[in-house]
């Protein structure tokens, strides 16, 4: 991918909050990221960590109230998506911006078969005859490596296995030819040996039609095995952002190494225990003013209690949020 | 953990258990088939030992692991647990075997009763096996709770007021009150995020330290089966297809699918991406109402034979202590004996545990 390319996608300082009986989630804090062409950027963190809700709020999809998009710029295409009309928004979503969600069951209608859902977004964002849509949804399935393309157009989403319903999903948001793809945990429904062969098909595909994905997962294997990229989320912020290698080379910030260390290998050594990360992740209550990590980390200093660190640069494209240096081994002196 | 003291007494053994669920169709619910979710699988496990069992979703683990404590009647087969045979034993004549065995459920939002409070729910069990008195009971609970990891003062508390993996914990706590010896945990981590994955398997880890316990542990976590089992067990479509030593199976993997199995597991490490070699398999599993003929793996084999799709292997020992059911590893051309090798090979590790 060419540095300095100008973004596809730019997010600035996006702020989601939830509306709750009581209280207020604050669910996504400023998150800022940008997405250049023909990248896969991987974005790795726990449940609750804010990194669905980012991709849902920058493409319009959360319901509101409770959500509330508080602030922050989307800029696509030359437009902040998150100012535009809801009719461009429309057109923006499954046309220029694809979608993949993690449970293909759920995402599919029940009721109608695979080629009609195919063919809607054909025929809706793209203006094509029911014929035409149908010759390239069949183009589409072949794309995916979905078999007897033709017959299997006619079949429900019952019908198909797991990992080839995830298939029709993927055919079905490349339909429009994105210029983004976003994939919400695409494979954590799956078994690791269909996750092999989708893992395998997203990158044959991102190479063959060159769009830009954003891939998230809680799974750090799986982005290291296919992303370019990585942003890691905590407590609804970005706490480290690097290229992948450089990411798992070199992790800076203290909740990206604990979590390296805490996930066993199938190979290489064998650790006779664990390293555990202690306590809980943290309550979203109030707009946060210190580290979120600052109760479970092993290098929390008075300072992370009082301030929220912000994303300080490290070299070779590499940020972390936090005021410990891990390559000096010693608080930061900003 | 037992590297270096290999436990020999055997707790649990398990012999050609099979758990078929009947399919009724047509205008008279007349039994047309079976899903054969089980269909004859044998291991013993070990006195303090863990049983890793892994395979993918369908591949029948967790009905194996319900059906070895006699959650449901089964087929056909022999379990005997802790000396007494189990397997056709009346549900109602179980009920003095049950303190013995517990399980610990995948879900724990679904396995405890949100309307029970923490207390409630982990004095259950001794409600209905002892005769300790009311404050006897409770003095054992807050106890139960100290053991694995809650804070006693939670225990007047409900369910849904503590996180995935206290949840966890209070299901493990209850399994735990009977002082059981043989413990099924039913993917007890797969629930739960990653970073409190390591607590659990910890805690399980301790308790078996400090208790003796015995472990069925189901998972389809491969790098987390490595790291808490002394065995493992790979399932495909109802059958054991392989079983051996923790060390051997992932330095060695023997079965066409244990290999494709481990070469799947996406490791955090980019630059191994790079240089391993996959196996990616192809296709899907075949269902288990109607499996292939011959081997059950010969449909998706990267390195079937036409034997494979033949005759079904025999599911037996090719090395001290390593099983395998795989027509490459069968040198012995007549099924007799084969059976009759394997029941060689049976009797010698016998008399080598011994």
């Amino acid at each position: 991918m060419p540095d300095g390319a100008q973004p596809v996608l730019d997010v600035r300082e996006l702020k989601t909050v939830f509306k709750i009986r009581g209280g207020e989630v604050h669910a996504v804090n400023d998150v800022s990221f940008d997405l250049k062409p023909g990248e896969l950027l991987g974005v790795v963190g726990e449940s609750g960590s804010g990194k669905s809700v980012t991709m849902m709020s920058l493409l319009g999809l959360l319901p509101s109230p409770p959500a509330d998009v508080r602030g922050g710029t989307v800029t696509f295409d030359g437009q902040d998506l998150l100012k535009v009309d809801a009719e461009t928004l429309r057109m923006t979503r499954g046309g220029k911006i694809g979608f993949v969600f993690q449970d293909p069951m759920t995402s599919l209608n029940p009721v109608y078969n695979v080629g009609m859902q195919i063919m809607e977004p054909l025929r809706k964002h793209m203006g094509m005859t029911k014929k035409q849509a149908a010759v390239r949804a069949k183009e589409l399935l072949e794309l995916v490596g979905i078999p007897d393309a033709d017959q299997r157009l006619k079949d429900y989403p019952h019908q198909f296995s797991g990992g080839m319903r995830q298939r029709v999903m993927i055919a079905i948001a490349l339909a429009c030819d994105p210029k983004v793809l976003i994939a919400d945990e695409p494979t954590t429904a799956l078994d690791v040996t269909i996750q092999a062969q989708i893992l395998e098909l997203m990158k044959e595909l991102q190479e063959r039609l060159g769009m830009a994905v954003i891939w998230i997962t809680h799974d750090l294997g799986v982005v290291a095995g296919i992303a370019d990229r990585v942003v890691v989320m905590y407590g609804g912020q970005i706490v480290e952002q690097a290229p992948t290698r450089e990411l798992f080379k070199n992790p800076q910030h203290p909740y990206t190494r604990a979590l390296l260390k805490t996930v066993p290998r199938v190979s290489g050594g064998r650790e006779d225990r664990l390293e555990i990360i202690e306590g809980q992740p943290p309550i979203l209550a109030a707009s946060p003013t210190a580290c979120p990590f600052r109760d479970r980390c092993d290098v929390a200093i008075d300072r992370c209690a009082h301030e929220n660190p912000q994303r300080y640069d490290v070299g070779n494209n590499h940020d972390a949020a936090c005021f410990y240096d891990a390559r000096t081994g010693a608080p930061r002196d900003v | 953990m037992f590297d270096d003291t290999k436990p020999a007494t055997k707790l649990v053994e398990v012999n050609n258990l099979k758990m078929h669920f009947p399919i009724h169709s047509g205008l008279f619910r007349r039994h047309t088939g079976d899903v054969k979710a089980v269909d004859g699988v044998s291991f013993d496990i070990y006195q303090g030992e863990t049983l890793g069992l892994v395979g993918e979703s369908g591949c029948g683990k967790s009905t194996c692991g319900r059906a070895v404590l006699r959650l449901y009647d089964i087929t056909d087969g022999s379990i005997v647990v802790d000396g007494d045979a189990i397997g056709d034993v009346r549900q109602k004549d179980l009920r003095t075997k049950r303190p013995t065995m517990q399980m610990v459920f995948q879900d724990p939002q679904a396995s405890l009763n949100p309307r029970m409070t923490v207390q409630a729910i982990i004095q259950e069990p001794l409600d209905e096996h002892t005769n300790l008195t009311k404050a006897e009971k409770r003095e054992k609970v807050l106890a139960l709770m100290d053991q694995v990891g809650l804070n006693r003062k939670f225990s007047g508390r409900y369910p849904h007021a503590f996180s995935g993996g206290q949840r966890q914990r209070i299901g493990i706590a209850r399994a735990l009150a009977l002082n059981p010896k043989f413990i099924v945990c039913d993917e007890p981590i797969a629930a739960l995020d990653v970073s409190i994955q390591a607590q659990v398997v910890n805690l399980l880890e301790d308790l078996q330290r400090e208790y003796g316990l015995t472990y069925l542990f189901i998972s389809h976590d491969l790098s987390m089966v490595r790291h808490i089992a002394t065995r493992v067990a790979v399932m495909y479509l109802g059958k054991i297809v392989e079983l051996a030593p923790r060390e051997e199976l992932y330095a060695e993997p023997l079965h066409p699918y244990t290999k494709a199995l481990l070469s799947a597991v996406p490791e955090p490490d980019p630059d191994l991406h790079d240089t391993m070699e996959r196996t990616i398999l192809t296709g899907d599993v075949p269902s288990p109402s109607n499996p292939p003929k011959g081997c059950n793996f010969c449909t998706r084999c990267p390195a079937v034979m036409d034997v494979c799709k033949q005759i079904e292997p025999e599911y037996r020992e090719v090395m001290p202590g390593r099983f395998v059911a795989c027509h490459h590893y069968n040198d012995v051309t007549t099924t007799a004996e084969q059976t009759a090798a394997s029941e060689a090979s049976d009797r010698q590790s016998l008399r080598n545990g011994a």
